[in-house]
């Protein structure tokens, strides 16, 4: 086993190194730029049941050491995605990758991951009940641990592979929600999904984002995240996988510290395309400086 | 796509607002007019786009106006400096459906990118007419680059208070081929409705990666959703929805 190997559900990883969930497309943009096969894995775009344009624009804003975005789950949907991008990936990544799922009832949630699970090139459900960009679905299940529960149930009844529920950090209580998924038969838990926040545009005295409130992510949030992880990863037996402000190979190192198996990487891959291979080239390195041998050995190692 | 380092060799005022700074890299992804790059600049999370306004050799020219810290900040950097840019990005325009007389419509800081586009145009032994609107006299900029290529040229000032008075499409000339046209979104629904041939409208809209990866800057379109920074920023003329 080598110094970067972790496990992610019984399932091994060359690193630990993910690019999260709506900033890596379904791949293919990027393995244009650096083969995208060096990468633990990636989480690709959220997918819903039907196909969705997602919000009007304008999407982003910008925010110190951060930005804020409500793209709204534009994807054409679990049939394209499983007819025309997962063949198109099939050509430039040749490991298992996270399907990234968000609906908008229970039956949603289990009928797209059940199609998805089907594939052999997905390895593992990331079940998104964080969303904050859409009303009535999303972020709703995330915020309340029952339905947290329900549809991780519901989803875990249709899926052979293993079931990572993906939080909100808009809560009172995180450990309540992971708690109660870990109970519903969740395999792990990733967050944190975007912090809810907003802008307003001083000449036009508007909010920036159309939508008027986005999930805030970048830099900035990293320490709450970081926290979130701590937490989360003290109170449960499953893996966590931790992200929010990840940017360096030090930042990942902290976040495993902190508890987490594996660490995505979202905001940086926009500003930065090659952020997420640099990191993985940077890990030996850092390790060597903070006497580290292999990753494995330090998951949690703070609690 | 290419993300590589370029040092500033040139960055001077045109007018009271508006910049133009010249950079020198690895301009070996910098294919079409109407392209544009991708600047990071110290301080600020995201990048800024700049469309390209010309292409020599190693060298690319960015016309920018300063309208908010980002841009401020630009304007104070000095030759030699260098900045992290990402180039080739968008698809640029389509020359090959001009006709033997396009027309050039440019508005504000829409004026840059149709640059290059003239210079080609005109290369390929098309009739280039160029109309450049501007708010007010103090700033108009690029008049005599644009003539300098050969290009017929008409300058409109909203305020009247050089060339033409009004907007660029009260300067339409008689008869024209096809339209290229990049400026405010009231100014490209102005020659939307103005003009008969068809044409290609090149449109803005706040990133998040500027290459296609987040979908923040997705647009409708009557092909489709379509990403401004990837299948854009230039739109057919026939495909634009506006929205009401
Ligand atoms: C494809 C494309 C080509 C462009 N070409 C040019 C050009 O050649 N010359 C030029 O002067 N301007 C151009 N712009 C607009 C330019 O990107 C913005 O003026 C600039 O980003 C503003 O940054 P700021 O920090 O000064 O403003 P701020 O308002 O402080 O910026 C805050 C955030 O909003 C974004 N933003 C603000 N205004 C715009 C806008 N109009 N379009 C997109 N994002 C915006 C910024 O990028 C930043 O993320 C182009 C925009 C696009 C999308
Ligand atoms: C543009 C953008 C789109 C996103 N889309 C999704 C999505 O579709 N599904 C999802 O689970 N998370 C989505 N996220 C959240 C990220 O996967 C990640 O949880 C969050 O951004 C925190 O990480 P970061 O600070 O590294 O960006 C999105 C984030 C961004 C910036
Ligand atoms: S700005 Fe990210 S897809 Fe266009």
């Amino acid at each position: 086993m080598g110094r970067l190997n972790v496990t992610l559900c019984g399932l091994p990883l060359d690193n630990p190194v993910i690019p999260a969930s709506g900033t890596f497309g379904y791949g293919y943009e990027f393995a244009g730029l650096y083969d995208i096969n060096v990468l633990g894995t990636f989480s690709f775009k959220g997918t819903t049941r039907q196909a969705r344009f997602g919000n009007p624009t304008p999407r982003i804003a910008e925010c110190t050491a951060g930005m804020i975005n409500a793209v709204g789950l534009q994807n054409p949907g679990v049939e394209k995605v499983i007819s025309e991008e997962l063949p198109r990936l099939k050509a430039c990544f040749h490991k298992p990758v996270m399907a990234n799922v968000s609906g908008f009832s229970v039956e949603d949630y289990a009928y797209t991951c059940a199609l998805l699970d089907k594939e052999p090139q997905v390895g593992w459900l990331e079940v998104n009940v964080s969303c904050p960009n859409v009303h009535g679905g999303g972020m709703s299940f995330g915020t309340e641990p029952r339905a947290a529960a329900e549809v991780t149930k519901a989803v875990k009844a249709v899926a052979s592979k293993p079931v990572i529920v993906k939080l909100s950090p808009n809560v009172t209580d995180i450990v309540l929600i992971a708690r109660a998924c870990e109970d519903a038969g969740a395999d792990g838990i990733s967050l944190i999904n975007t912090l809810l926040g907003m802008r307003i545009d001083l000449k036009t005295k508007r909010p920036v984002i159309a939508n008027t409130m986005g999930g805030f992510s970048g830099p900035a949030i990293f320490p709450v995240a970081l926290r979130m992880v701590y937490q989360v990863s003290k109170a449960v037996r499953i893996p966590v996988v931790g992200m929010g402000g990840v940017r360096s190979a030090e930042d990942v190192i902290e976040m495993m510290l902190a508890g987490a198996s594996a660490v995505q990487i979202g905001a940086e891959n926009l500003v930065n395309p090659f952020a997420c291979r640099d990191i993985i080239a940077a890990l030996p390195q850092v390790m060597d400086a903070y006497g580290i041998n292999t990753l494995q050995d330090i998951i949690g190692g703070a609690h | 796509m290419k993300q590589s380092r370029f040092e500033i060799t040139e960055n001077v005022p045109l007018t009271g607002s508006v910049y133009r700074m010249r950079i020198a890299g690895d301009t070996g992804d910098v294919a079409r007019p109407g392209q544009f790059v991708s600047l990071r600049l110290s301080g600020y999370y995201l990048r800024r786009p700049i469309s390209v306004c010309d292409r020599e050799g190693d060298c690319l020219t960015l016309i920018y106006k300063t309208v908010g810290a980002g841009t401020r900040a630009m304007s104070g950097m000095k030759p030699g400096e260098t900045l992290d840019v990402l180039t080739g990005l968008g698809n640029g325009y389509d020359l090959s459906e001009s006709g033997d007389a396009p027309l050039l419509l440019g508005g504000g800081v829409g004026v840059p990118p149709l640059y290059w586009l003239g210079k080609e145009l005109v290369r390929q032994g098309r009739r280039v007419t160029a109309v450049l609107g501007f708010n007010t006299r103090a700033e108009v900029f690029y008049e005599e680059e644009f003539r300098a290529l050969g290009c017929r040229v008409t300058v409109a000032t909203a305020d009247g208070s050089y060339g033409r008075k009004g907007f660029v499409t009260d300067a339409l000339p008689a008869d024209y081929s096809y339209v290229y046209t990049c400026g405010p979104m009231p100014m490209l629904r102005a020659v939307w409705r103005a003009t008969k041939p068809s044409g290609q409208y090149s449109f803005e809209e706040r990133m998040g990666c500027g290459f296609g990866a987040c979908m923040g800057c997705t647009c409708k379109t009557a092909g489709g959703p379509k990403r401004l920074c990837r299948e854009g920023p230039v739109l057919r003329k026939e495909e634009i929805l506006w929205d009401d």
